[in-house]
Formats: C-alpha cells, structure tokens, sequence
C-alpha cells in the first residue's frame, strides 16, 4: 500500500467518522442488550450489529477497503471455515424425530 | 542487508542458530529422522507384547523405566499403562516429530526457496523461530518420559474424560504441543508469504514445480486448521489445571466416586469436533508434500512432463479446501446424531475424488516412458500403488454404514499406516535421495539404496496387510493381549507375522543409515545437476551457497520441459528459453 | 545478521500489493481468527447443550456490564490512536506518532486495568450448593450466592485443587447480583429477589459445593474466563510491542524510516483485530 503523505490526510476525517459511528454503534447494542428480547432475536441483533462494527473497523482502520482481491479471498476463506467450525457441531441438537420409523412407536404429529 | 558477512560468523550462528534456511532445513531433517527412528524403536517394543503378550521382552527389558514395563513371575513385561504411554507417544512423535517437520520442515525449507529461485524465505529469523520451537516442543515430550505417571497415555487423540484426568504426562504433552503448534503456525507463514512474494521473476503459478503447488496448498493447511487444535489443548490444560469442565460432562463417575467438585456440563465431543478438524487437514499435509515430492521424481526419472498438470494443481487445490470439511468422518460412532454424520459421510465421498485424479494423472505419467530406475525412482513408484492400497482402504471407512463395523479396529490402523508408511514415509526417502545430491555436492551410494528398498518394501507390506484382516476378524485397537478374546487368539498368527516383519524392517533401515551419514564424507561427488532435471534448485551450485544463486534467475518455461521435440538435450531447464 | 536482500521486503507485491511482513501479518490473523473461532464454537456448544438452570440466561446476572461497555469504548479509542500513530508517521510527524502510541498504550492499560477489578470481584463472591433446601426469606432454595461475612470462617482450598474444603459453617449475605433462572428446585437462585440483608448462617453437614465465581464455577464462567483471558493475554503481547515501537522510534525514524512505519502499520493491523474479537466477545458474554 503506498499511500503517500497527503493521501493519508486524507483519510483522517473517515477515522474519526468511524471512531464515532463504532460508539454509536456501542450503545445501542448495550441499549438493546437491556430490552431482554427473545434469545433468537437477540442473537440476530447481537450479531448484526457486531459484524457491522468489525465491518467498519476491518475496512477502514485495517484499510481492507484498498488493498488487493488476494487478501479479501483469503479471509472469506477463512470466514468459511470460521462459521463451520462454528455452526456444524451444534448440529448434534438438531436431530429429526425417528419414532415414525420405529414400529410400536407413534410418530408425534401424526 | 549484505551478502558478505556469511564466512565471517562464528560456527554457531553459522550452524545452530542459523537463519539460512538451508541449514534450517538440514536441523529440521536430521531432527526429524531421529524422532522417526525412536517412534519406530517404541512401537518395536509394542510389537513384542502384541505378539507375546505378558512375556519378559528380552535384553532391553530390565532397561526401561517403571513407568513402562514392571515385574512380574515372567520378568520384565509391559503394563497396560506403558503399553498406552508407548502408543500414545508412538502417534504424537511419529507424526508432530517426525512426518510433518520432514516433510514440511526439511523438505519444505531446504527445496521450496530453492526452487523458487529465491535467496531465502521471506522471514529468515522467523524460520529460525519456527525451528527451535520445534526442538523445545520435541524436549517437552521426551521429557513427559520422565515425569512421575510417565508419558501422555490417553492416545495421541488425548480424549476426554480420560486425557482431563490423566498423570502429569498429559499436562506436558499439551504444552510440548503448544510449542509444535506455534512452530508449524511460523512455518507456514513463512511459506506462502516466500512462494507469493519471493518468487523468480517469470515463475507464474502456472509454471511452479508440483512440489511448490504442494507445500503451498499444505501451508494454508497448517495455517487455518491448527489454531483450533491450540485452542483445544488450552482447554484441556483449563480443565486439568484450573479444574474447569470444558469437557467433562455433568455426573461424571471416576474409580467409582461421582465428581461433585467440578462443575459439569461440559462435553467431551467437543474435544473431539476441535481435535479432528485440526487433525483431518493434517493428514493432508501428511500426504501432500509426499505427492509433491512423488511429482518431481516421477517426471525426472520419465524425461517427460507430469500429465495433467492443471488436473493435479486443482484437484490439489480442491483437496485442501474440502479437507477442512470432513473431520468428523472420525466421528461416526460416538452418537453425534444422524444430521452430522449424514453430512460428513457426503463431504467424505466428495473428497475422494480430487486424491484419486491426482494418483491416476500420476500413474498416467508413467505411460510410455523410458523409465530410470534410479534409487528415488524405486521409492516413488512402490508409492503409488501403496497409497492407492491406503486411500482406498478408507472408502469403507468414510461410509457410516461399513464403519460400524470397522471402527476403532486394526482395519483403521491398516488403513492409514498404509498411506503414511509405505506411501508418505517412502516418498520421503524418494527425496532424500533425490535432493541429498544438492545438499552435499555427493550421491548416496546406489548399492546401499537398492538394499535399503527391496527388503523394506516387503516387509512393511508384512507389517500392515495383516492388519485389515486382524480388523475385519474383530480386534479393537489400543489392547494389549488381543488373546484374550476368541477372535482374537484365531488371528494372532496374524499379528505375530506384522511383529515379525516390524522388526525386520527396523533392521532394514540400517544400510539406509549407514548410507546417509557415510555419503556425506564419502559419497561420489557431484555437480549442480546430477540428475539432468528441468527445476531452478539444480541450477544454484550442490551444495548452494548463502544467496543460493549467483545471479538471480529469470524463469521462461514451465517446470517440466523434458523431450521436447525438436530440442538438442532431452531436458530444458526453467530458466533457459527453450530453442525456437 | 548474515541475511540475504529479500525482494519485496519494503517495495510491495505487485499481485498483493503489499510488501513481505503486512501479508505475513494478515495471514497470522487469519490464523487468529481460527483460534478464537475455535473457543466461540465451544461456547456455543456448550451453551446450546447446557443441562437446564447451569447456564444464565442473561449475562447480566453474572458479568458487570457498565465497566465491560466502558472497556469497550476504550478499546474502540486505542485502536483510533494506533492508526493515527501509523497516520501521522505517514504524514512525517514522528512527534504526534509517538504521542499516539503511548496514548494507545495507556488505553490499552487502561482496559486491562478495569479487566483486574473486574476478575478480582469474581473471586469475592462465592456460592453455596446445599443437600437440604434452605431457607432464605420464607423460600426454599437449594443454592444459595452472594457474599461471605467478615465472621463467616476463613476458606482454604483443597491440596491442588481450587474447590475449598469445605468450613465448619458459611455465613451468606444472599444478594441479588448472581442469579441465575433455573438453578436449584425452586426454580430460582436465593439472591435473585432483590436480596436479603440478614446473613444466613448454613451448617458444613449441609454444604454439598462451595465455590467462588472463578472459571471452575460454572461453564459460563470457564468459557468466559478463558476467552477473555487468552484476549487479555493478547492485549500484553501488544502493549510490549507498542512499547518496543516507543522505544525504538527515535533511532529508527533517522536511520530505517520506512521499515518502521510498516512494522507501525503491521502492528496496528494486529491491534485492530484485537479490539475486533473484543466487539464480538463483548455482545456474546455480556448481553446474552
């Protein structure tokens, strides 16, 4: 990245407008963190807003938002592999209800 | 940064704590082929209780520590827990101390810059980082021999809730392999920042040696799938030591008192969903750089190019990806449920597409060659269908159906000794011989090679082929007296003859050993291409000096020209403009 | 040092545009990322199949969220400072460069410092597992947390062991800070209800757990103690860095400029993903 100084001045003003917009986002996460929605809303919201925060701080502050396509494939890559490692084992809670398919067993639902 | 200063340093900042990665790679190979060989020594030790169980082992009983063996009215017999110390510690120093740092530590450092037409890695002093991290990691685990309670004997899977409670040997193993972890993370940083960066100019990826493409795929490997393996051993280590239940789950019962003290409702499949998705992608890297170094032989010794080259770049890059996806295919029988095994049964299948492409553009390669049967060239042709025994041995494996059956038996073993022994240990020794010409400026003596292979080919063959049927019959593995089951005493003529050809191999390595320390002083000498290859790293003088090249090269053709029609010679090296 | 000139060393890739060390750094991040994926991965796990009453069912019951939200905006304020530390290098001001590091230095002591109060007031409240139900304001309840009076008989831990041995006796002031949902018959942890001021004295015959509120409490805690930890642990390797960078400025902006404004750069990228896993974490523990 060969920025040069007056290219770097700049940005200045976008930091600050970050900064600001991450504190922003701060509170009403906190705010919304008090309201005690129902766990799968929470977590949505929750989510959302932390990826919009990382989001910010990965574009501007890390200057993802400039640099070469390589980098940006890596780390969804990695993002990929994040999110199973992440989700897939959780899996083992979501298993289907077999008991139509045991004899003697009525099926719940049917 | 100067080039001048190399003949002006002190012997041990040349030799111990060098940043050049030549010398890195050789402290890696030596390193690593003294832990393969002390691997090799413990599972020789299990092979006698396997095929004499209880018996006195003879000689070097009395030699091994309590831990291990005690006293009985026989003599001097393994216990069950020093049977389990020697297994576990087999596992662990076979593939974190001996494979990987060879294949990737050796081999990769030594070659990789070299064959990139590069003056170094790209982070010399942190490759020097990467190597001593290795050694400490190395320490640490002999060390945990040691320890009161001995080594680490929970299996080199360390499995809660056995591994969380286990003797002060497990506490070591985690930290020794914290090290080895850190040691592979710098590694492959190193890597592939070199192979993107560091390159000749005119090296396009498209024009990279197969081994490069391998090393580099194996290196995103080791980047993206250790970490959770690190942060696994940091859990068990919370559980051990700060009395944590990350994985020990509520109501747990241990010599018949349930543990109130702790709080529960932890789970020991999570140790297992964080273990296997490092330790899928690392038998990939197992086998990767093996299939690299296979490549470069295969296309040497046929003077024509490696068919399918895009085929294998792909399949190779589509490899890596899917193998980060399929880790709990080791999983099938702890009752994770329908949904995940459903799924990781599909994902299995899928990846063994791309290893079958890879083998097939391979054994393609061989098709109307003028064949050299050079010594690496006997190694990485027995690789081929030995890693064909071994991948597909898996296929039942990664079926939820047949591995009910298979499962945790000696089938299991069969199967991926096959592909790390007679398949990754032999390509192994393919690029000893292969590249010690380049190191040395000598040749390893061809008499001694031939000896080394024949008799090793055989009786590794006799090591392992009994185990799919010792497995079909029945026996689990990690016991100690198979006897003491019916179907087990029915195969134990089985079993004896594995021990048997263990043993024989261990002695078969001798003229190898032999071989490899006698040619450093008083092998053939050699010049920079003995081989008459087409890659940059027989282009620096053998062996090269600091810088590695006297001017940099300049790459203007693909990696394999050989017996292109109408040229003089029948090879054209990379960094030649082949003749219009 | 005997090494070699390495291309690209300073002068960027042309195919990553970047030069040898920021693609080095990048890609240890990715590795990062998988670690601290992996240890979010067990707390989802373990939060998902938690036994019913183990896990809270909102971080508020057990973490202090108005020292975590100012942690947060602090950290959010370091990471403003090392960028522009990396800014004004850029702009030639080693001066107000330096001044940014220390401040983000300071800040990054700051956070750690609220983290210390934060962890110590963990280990001063403790909770009582009992075998018969006690009772504290006319209910039953068979758990009991809150603070141990200054009469109540001092606890030692168990040889190795971080659980106590359990006293002749505890004297519990129940308060209304740790409550959990769920836990014990009753359906609620005594303390839940706002507290109740008079300690109420429970009998060692009848103590069946006695734990403070450190990781081997619960797997909340663990997870919480664990994640944050390795974070905190972190933040350390960072500040000594940043502290390297103050020290060495000086020399190396006459003699190696460029070489230090990327390894500024290549530390702000490293801080930058540490006050990233912090807005993932923050949210995750606290406000779930």
């Amino acid at each position: 990245m060969a920025s040069s100084s007056e290219e770097v001045r700049k940005h200045l003003k976008t930091y600050y407008i970050v900064f600001g917009s991450l504190a922003v986002l701060t509170i009403v996460t906190v705010t919304v963190g008090f309201m005690h929605l129902p766990i799968a809303v929470a977590v949505a919201v929750a989510m959302l807003i932390a990826c919009l925060k990382g989001s910010l701080v990965a574009s501007f502050f890390m200057h993802l938002v400039s640099e070469r396509g390589i980098i940006f494939w890596i780390l969804a890559l990695c993002v990929f592999f994040f999110l199973m490692l992440l989700l897939v084992p959780s899996l083992t809670f979501f298993e289907p209800d077999y008991s139509d398919f045991v004899d003697g067993v009525s099926g719940s639902g049917r | 940064m100067s080039e001048a200063h190399a003949h002006d340093l002190p012997f041990w900042r040349k030799y111990v704590f060098s940043v050049d990665h030549k010398v890195i790679g050789i402290q890696y190979t030596i390193t690593a082929m003294l832990f393969l060989f002390l691997g090799f020594s413990l599972v020789s030790i299990m092979r006698y209780q396997l095929a004499y169980p209880g018996r006195d082992i003879p000689v070097i009983g009395k030699l091994l520590g309590g831990s291990i063996v005690g006293q009985t009215e026989t003599g001097y017999v393994l216990t069950g827990d020093g049977y389990n110390a020697l297994g576990a510690m087999h596992g662990t120093i076979m593939i974190f101390l001996g494979v990987v740092p060879l294949a990737v530590g050796g081999f990769g450092n030594f070659v990789l810059p070299l064959q990139l037409g590069a003056p170094d890695m790209a982070f010399p002093k942190l490759n020097m980082a990467s190597y001593w991290s290795f050694f400490a990691g190395g320490v640490v685990m002999l060390a945990s021999f040691f320890v009161k309670g001995g080594a680490a004997n929970s299996g080199w899977t360390s499995y809660p809730p056995l591994a969380d409670i286990a003797t002060t040997g497990q506490t070591m193993w985690l930290f020794g392999m914290v090290l080895l972890i850190t040691s592979s993370l710098l590694g492959s940083i190193n890597f592939i920042v070199t192979t993107v960066q560091v390159r000749a100019k005119g090296l396009s990826f498209f024009r990279f040696p197969f081994f490069v493409w391998a090393q580099l795929v194996t290196s995103f490997l080791l980047l993206l799938a250790f970490p959770p393996l690190e942060a696994a051993g940091v859990l068990q280590l919370m559980d051990r030591l700060a009395d944590t239940s990350f994985f020990l789950p509520s109501g747990l019962v241990v010599s018949g008192e349930v543990q109130t003290q702790i709080s529960g409702g932890g789970s020991p499949l999570l140790w297992q969903h964080l273990f296997w998705f490092l330790a899928h992608p690392e038998v990939y890297v197992l086998i990767l750089p093996a299939l690299g170094i296979v490549g470069e032989v295969i296309a040497n010794n046929t003077r024509k190019p490696l068919w399918g080259y895009k085929s294998l770049v792909f399949a190779t890059i589509f490899l890596g990806f899917m193998s980060f996806i399929v880790w709990a295919h080791h999983m099938f029988m702890t009752g994770m449920g329908q949904t995940l095994s459903t799924f990781f049964q599909a994902t299995t299948m899928i990846i063994s597409v791309p290893s079958v492409i890879i083998l097939t553009c391979m054994i393609i390669s061989l098709w109307g060659a003028a064949i050299r049967y050079t010594v690496p060239m006997l190694f990485a042709l027995a690789f081929l269908p030995m890693f064909a025994i071994g991948g597909l041995t898996g296929l039942p494996l990664g079926l939820t159906t047949s591995d009910i059956q298979l499962h945790d038996t000696y089938y299991v073993i069969g199967h991926f000794h096959y592909v790390v022994a007679p398949g990754t240990l032999f390509a192994l020794f393919a690029g000893v011989y292969y590249w010690f010409p380049k190191a040395t400026g000598r040749k390893m003596s061809d008499f001694l090679g031939k000896l080394h292979f024949w008799p090793s080919f055989i009786f590794i063959n006799g090591v392992f082929l009994p185990m799919f049927f010792i497995g079909m019959a029945g026996v689990l593995r990690r016991q100690f007296d198979q006897t003491e089951q019916l179907h087990g005493a029915a195969v134990q003529g089985l079993t004896v003859m594995a021990s048997w050809s263990a043993w024989l191999l261990l002695i078969s390595q001798l003229p190898f050993i032999f071989n490899f320390f006698w040619s450093i002083f008083r092998g053939q000498k050699v010049g920079a291409n003995p081989w008459e290859a087409t890659t940059l790293e027989w282009f620096a003088p053998s062996p090269p000096p600091h810088g590695n090249f006297a001017t940099t090269p300049v790459v203007y053709c693909g990696p394999y020209e050989y017996s292109v029609p109408g040229q003089k010679s029948d090879f054209c090296p990379q960094n030649v403009a082949l003749e219009a | 040092m005997s090494t070699v000139a390495i291309p690209h060393d300073i002068e960027p890739h042309p195919m990553t545009g970047m030069y040898n060390g920021k693609f080095g750094l990048w890609l240890f991040l990715a590795s990062e990322v998988m670690l601290f994926g992996a240890l979010f991965s067990t707390y989802v796990l373990l939060r998902v199949g938690a036994p019913a009453g183990t896990w809270p069912a909102h971080g508020s019951e057990i973490l202090d969220i108005p020292k975590a939200t100012f942690n947060t905006l602090v950290l959010i304020g370091s990471s403003v400072t090392m960028v522009l530390a990396w800014a004004s290098l850029k702009m030639n001001d080693v001066a107000k460069g330096r001044l940014f590091l220390l401040i983000t230095f300071l800040l990054a002591g700051t956070f750690l410092v609220v983290k210390y109060f934060e962890y110590r007031d963990k280990f001063h409240h403790h909770e009582v597992f009992v075998k018969e139900p006690v009772l504290v304001g006319g209910k039953e309840y068979m758990n009991v947390s809150g603070h141990l009076t200054e009469d109540s008989p001092a606890l030692t831990r168990a040889p190795r062991r971080w659980a106590f041995s359990i006293p002749e006796y505890v004297l519990i002031v129940a308060d209304g800070k740790y409550a959990a949902e769920g836990h014990g018959e009753s359906g609620a942890e005594a303390g839940a209800d706002h507290g109740h001021p008079e300690p109420i004295r429970i009998e060692g015959s009848n103590i069946h757990r006695l734990t403070d509120y450190g990781p081997w409490h619960s797997t909340f805690l663990a997870t919480y103690f664990t994640l944050t930890g390795l974070h905190g642990l972190h933040i350390v390797g960072g500040m000594v860095v940043i502290f390297y960078l103050l020290v060495a400025s000086p020399s190396m902006w006459n003699g190696r400029r460029e070489k230090l404004i990327n390894r500024v750069e290549c530390t702000g990228l490293y801080w930058h993903f540490v006050d990233l896993v912090w807005i993932f974490l923050f949210p995750v523990f606290y406000l779930l």
